[in-house]
């Protein structure tokens, strides 16, 4: 019994990170400015990286945690490098 | 045969609360960034999903892992610790651009239009000045 609460809780868990990544990922289609498109992404990667951990929680293996771990090392790398593209690039072009 | 069929029952209903809960948290930051009206309301909305949501999540993994593998799994504070150091970092070097971009868009505003209105300025050059308001 639990078990099958378990199980239809993570799969309602795995859609609602779903709409998540799908409101992150329209701000970062349309956001109106280009920091608005860093912070889409910014918050898509973070949501990825719960929703890989809700995979290693429904297959019971620990694979899926080393690669939210890479997702959110590279991630932090991505968005410091975009803001400060940001910060020296468009306006003095 | 799936591994949920190992656990016993405590754990799992307190998996399945802490998964939910950072789950709905994370949806909420992100209907915040989605909703709100100004960038810098916009910054502030996802950190729900990176300090609660995840933390939520986190703690659901290691309380499965434990208790599947009857043994404590800690090594979920590698993220845990990773997330919280690096989001302040991230915001604040991110705003400070977005700050930096306003100021100089303040600055100099001809930087930011196109050469379309600059253009057309100069085909109407003072339309206000033999009217009723003079300039100062």
């Amino acid at each position: 019994m639990s078990a099958q609460i378990l199980h239809w809780s993570l799969v309602a868990a795995q859609l609602i990170i779903t709409l998540a990544m799908a409101c992150a990922a329209f701000r970062m289609f349309r956001g109106p400015r280009a920091q608005d498109r860093v912070l889409g992404l910014d918050t898509l990667y973070v949501s990825g990286m719960i929703l890989l951990l809700l995979f290693g929680i429904q297959s019971g293996r620990t694979l899926y945690f080393e690669a939210a771990l890479i997702i959110g090392l590279l991630g932090f790398v991505g968005t410091v490098a975009l803001a400060k593209f940001l910060m020296r690039g468009e306006v003095i072009e | 045969m799936t591994p949920q069929a190992d656990i016993s029952g405590w754990a799992a209903l307190l998996t399945a609360i802490l998964v939910l809960l950072g789950a709905s948290l994370t949806l909420i930051g992100s209907l915040g960034l989605l909703r709100l009206h100004r960038f810098y309301d916009r910054v502030h909305a996802p950190t729900l999903g990176t300090t609660l949501g995840i933390g939520s999540v986190l703690i659901a993994s290691m309380i499965y892992f434990s208790v599947l593998q009857q043994r404590p799994v800690i090594h979920e504070i590698l993220i845990t610790v990773f997330v919280t150091l690096t989001t302040p970092i991230t915001l604040m070097v991110l705003v400070r651009a977005a700050l930096f971009r306003d100021e100089a868009a303040a600055i100099m505003p001809e930087a930011n239009q196109t050469k379309v209105v600059r253009e057309r300025e100069a085909d109407e050059p003072e339309a206000g000045s033999d009217g009723a308001s003079p300039r100062p």
